[in-house]
């Protein structure tokens, strides 16, 4: 067992000591050419000899039983080998981090879309053949598919003081309604899996973004022990959120592969990817805002309603982010949970502030309006001393500076007011917002090796695309001074320690720091080696020295030095609130005849600790902000009123932010240090650039054409409605 | 029982080698190339026509393999993301998406990059778009006509505006280099 660090203390900034000077620099990542040259392998991609195909079946009814399966329309066809079907089928996938199977429904449909069978061929087409042709039979029963109209909702209240009379006392109010739609994770890569056994062992290549979780959840799925699960992906397609738990095309593999003792290939199709694979709830949020004459908040209410299948843990914490960002001693939420009977909802990319912060920074907005204050003086006023509900100080926070150095660099100061500005048929106007997101230490493991002046990092960390396989190169080449070419980092592998996985941007700052302290622990043995302190030895280009004694890696670690690294969460994360912030500026145009909106400038300004690769830090934060856009304009899951199926499933019909879109975007990263966090000082980064950014657009069409969109998105339609109202 | 689908042979030449398969005349040219030839670098992102992560150029235009069946290619030339470069000896463009990170998770990456390789040569040709104030062949090569052309590609990673510079900063090398 690896002994486990635990964050109980602010820790020594040592990457401020080291010289190696890789850690923080914008370098490329080191897969890159693999990917850009299509060699690198994801699930689908690496054929085991025999392997034979399966094809999902879904349920087309909303809620009952399956009575039966019909096969007879596939005798004939050649190359099926069977429909597979078992107890062991899962409804749909874990929820993130569940750590143990998703309900296996048997025979009870919940959704309509839920994976019912699957049919296996020796080829492809003729899988694909056989699931189209089979007929199940059901017994049907009543479904409730509505959010706002079911009758079954649970409730989970909270206050901190009298909201009703801070809306009673305060000088201007804000009491608004906002909605969002469902959205999808739409990762690139499709879910995919092989599976094949050995004995009593499976393997699984899939793509997935937790590996320690998902071997769990696989093993508890078929009963085994995850002693006799491997998991690979060391490279996933995209997940944001989809392939945290394990998913119903993993499982269906591994059964059929055990019944057919063959390998077997699940791929979903893109429209059984929306049917089947988790989606973000629509929600529909009241925020209340109470502020004195000069703006300063007296209180927030932020009560929303969001959906999730009966027996689902999860729903979207959608007021997340409104409990840190701005004070006001007077604080109301009200979560309500509809049950209802649409595929369930999980975790899509920063969930809870993805869409709580649309409403919450679309209020402020409208705070700014009614009360006379520019939106970013607004929110300077506003920034609590403490956690305004915890009472405990936040740990490293340049939200203030985000806000100022981003408000200059974009020019804000020239922003005209509403409606006052016009080229031809556009108008023209700019946005701004806030952008939170927690910071969290998941437990998390790795085992570095040191063998003469070349290092091996292992661990089941993923990179999803996120840039861990560069950031856990840059930390042990940085400790260990080597070039980042005598490093290589393997990912994705069961077999290898266990790690956060990727998922809540907690990836960097806790696989990070697995890879941080045993390579810590390898630069103790070098300093004991060269008969010094630690705080004497310095390391670089393979040399060590202390003093003036120098001596190469290559004889120094002559005999591989293999160490461990673990860490888990511990005082830091309790006596501090963590967070990164930041601040979003947009520019827009609004087509006074179409109504459309297109951005011309975003400016997203950020602070999160030490950033450990600038480049795909960078692209984290413009990756964040396009999903902003996109949910500010586009995005839409959009429901069978009669069923509650998804039927904008495929890529035409669910729209996300294409180039035409996303004009060129600007990042700037604050230096930062947050010795709370971590050994490293870094913070998350993959959630924060969506958080605000859609209001920021919204907001941006409000400063241009007066049009208030709260029932996102911000589509024509709506525009047009909006100034017909306004006459204009 | 007569197979209802007898394999058809056909013969595809795929960057510069000829591969004769025989093929379900259901499979697609996407399939073909990732299933039968094992060339896995071209991606299937929704086997629809909706996401171009599938691109590859046949007879020098490109196009999404997942609209085609492999038996409508005999004797074409196809050239697929593993014929523009190697990790050893990458393309220009290939380099220029790494240097400029014009991607994360990689699976749309191919196909952008086989869509900024052919959209060069397309702005060479003369080719106007439905963004160009001039349809006789004198596009302005500016960010708004790249976008334009490039939209057919997703990226949920949202690479979009690395994917666009690293285009722009080969069509300059290669501009300049003409000069
Ligand atoms: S896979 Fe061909 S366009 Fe999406
Ligand atoms: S790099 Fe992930 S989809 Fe484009």
């Amino acid at each position: 067992m690896t002994d486990m660090f635990r964050m109980d203390k602010p820790q020594p900034r040592l990457f401020d000591e080291t010289v190696q000077g890789v850690i923080g620099k914008p370098l490329d990542r080191p897969e890159g050419l693999l990917k850009v040259t299509g060699r690198a392998p994801y699930a689908a991609e690496v054929p085991e000899a025999n392997m034979v195909h399966g094809v999902l079946v879904r349920s087309t009814i909303t809620r009952g039983r399956l009575t039966g399966i019909d096969k007879s329309a596939l005798e004939g066809l050649s190359g099926i080998l069977g429909v597979i079907r078992s107890p062991e089928f899962v409804r749909n996938s874990a929820q993130g981090m569940a750590n143990e199977a998703p309900i296996q429904p048997e025979d009870h449909v919940a959704y309509f879309g839920q994976p019912m069978a699957l049919v296996v061929a020796e080829t492809f087409e003729a899988a694909r053949d056989g699931a189209h042709r089979l007929r199940l039979s059901y017994e049907t029963e009543h479904a409730e598919i509505d959010p706002t109209t079911t009758s079954e909702i649970d409730t989970k209240p909270d206050s901190f003081g009298d909201l009703d009379s801070a809306m009673a006392q305060a000088d201007v109010t804000i009491d608004q309604k906002y909605s969002t739609p469902g959205q999808v994770s739409a990762a690139m890569e499709p879910h995919a899996s092989i599976a094949w056994w050995e004995g009593d062992n499976v393997t699984l290549r899939g793509s997935y973004q937790m590996l320690r979780f998902n071997r769990n959840e696989l093993a508890d799925s078929l009963g085994i022990d995850p002693e006799n699960v491997r998991i690979l992906s060391p490279y996933v397609g995209g997940g944001f959120g989809s392939k945290l738990g394990i998913g119903s095309e993993a499982v269906a593999a591994a059964i059929a592969a055990r019944e057919l003792g063959r390998p077997v290939r699940v791929v979903m199709s893109r429209q059984h990817v929306f049917d089947m694979v988790l989606r973000r709830s629509e929600t529909h949020q009241r925020l209340r805002l109470a502020a004195k004459a000069d703006g300063t908040l007296l209180g927030i209410g932020h009560e929303d309603r969001v959906s999730n299948l009966p027996g689902e843990e999860f729903s979207e914490p959608t007021a997340m982010a409104t409990h840190f960002m701005y004070g006001g001693e007077n604080r109301l939420y009200n979560h309500e949970i509809a049950r209802i009977h649409r595929t369930p909802s999980g975790s899509v990319r920063a969930p809870g502030e993805a869409v709580g912060m649309l409403a919450l920074e679309s209020a402020m907005d409208e705070l700014a309006e009614v009360a006379g204050i520019d939106p970013v003086e607004l929110r300077l006023r506003n920034l609590p001393e403490k956690h305004p509900e915890k009472g405990v100080p936040f740990s490293s926070r340049r939200f203030e500076d985000c806000l100022r150095e981003g408000a200059k660099e974009f020019g804000w100061e020239n922003r005209t007011p509403t409606a006052s500005r016009r080229e031809g048929d556009w108008f023209i106007g700019c946005g701004m917002s806030g952008a939170g997101r927690a910071n969290m230490l998941v437990p998390s493991e790795a085992r570095v090796t040191l063998e003469g002046d070349r290092a091996i990092v292992e661990t089941d960390m993923t990179d999803i695309g996120t840039g861990s396989y560069a950031i856990l190169t840059q930390i042990a080449a940085e400790l260990l001074g080597l070039p980042m070419d005598r490093v290589e980092t393997r990912l994705g592998d069961t077999r290898f320690p266990g790690a956060s996985g990727s998922g809540g941007s907690v990836g960097a700052g806790s696989s990070g720091s697995s890879v941080f302290l045993a390579a810590k622990k390898i630069r103790a043995r070098l300093a004991e080696a060269m008969g010094c302190a630690e705080e004497d030895l310095t390391l670089q280009d393979g040399i060590a020295r202390s003093g003036n004694i120098q001596k190469p890696l290559s004889e120094l670690a002559a005999t591989a030095m293999t160490e461990e690294g673990g860490i888990k969460p511990g005082a830091m994360g309790k006596e501090f609130f963590q967070a990164g912030f930041g601040a979003h500026f947009v520019e827009i145009g609004v087509n006074a005849i179409t109504g459309e909106a297109r951005v011309r400038r975003m400016l997203g300004v950020f602070s999160a600790g030490r950033i450990l690769n600038e480049k795909t830090a960078t692209s984290q934060c413009i990756g964040g902000m396009v999903w902003g856009l996109g949910a500010a304009l586009t995005e839409e899951l959009q429901h069978d009123p009669r069923t509650g199926g998804i039927v904008s499933r495929d890529l035409a019909n669910y729209h996300v932010a294409s180039h035409a879109d996303v004009p060129m975007i600007d990042v700037r990263l604050l230096p930062e240090r947050d010795d709370q966090a971590n050994p490293m000082q870094a913070k998350g980064i993959g959630e924060l650039g969506i958080s605000g950014a859609g209001a920021a657009v919204t907001n941006a069409i409000y400063n241009a054409c007066g049009v208030r969109i709260r029932d996102f998105p911000a589509t024509p339609d709506k525009i047009i409605a909006g100034l017909e109202a306004l006459g204009r | 029982m007569a197979e209802r689908n007898p394999p058809q042979s056909v013969t595809l030449n795929v960057n510069g080698t000829s591969e004769t398969l025989e093929v379900d005349t259901r499979v697609t040219l996407l399939d073909a190339l990732r299933d039968h030839l094992n060339l896995t670098g071209t991606k299937k992102g929704c086997d629809h026509g909706q996401c171009g992560a599938c691109t590859v150029m046949v007879n020098g235009r490109r196009i999404n393999s997942c609209l085609t069946l492999a038996v409508m290619h005999e004797g074409d030339e196809i050239t697929t993301i593993e014929g523009i470069g190697t990790p050893e000896a990458p393309s220009d463009m290939q380099r220029a998406f790494v240097t400029c990170d014009g991607f994360q998770c990689g699976y749309c990456t191919p196909g952008q990059v086989m869509s900024g390789t052919a959209v060069l040569e397309e702005f060479r040709q003369g080719w106007p778009s439905h963004v160009s104030k001039d349809l006789t062949g004198n596009a302005d090569f500016n960010d708004e006509e790249l976008a334009e052309r490039m939209s057919g590609n997703l990226c949920r990673c949202s690479a979009y505006p690395g994917i666009r510079q690293a285009i722009t900063s080969v069509a300059t090398k290669t501009k300049e280099a003409a000069e």
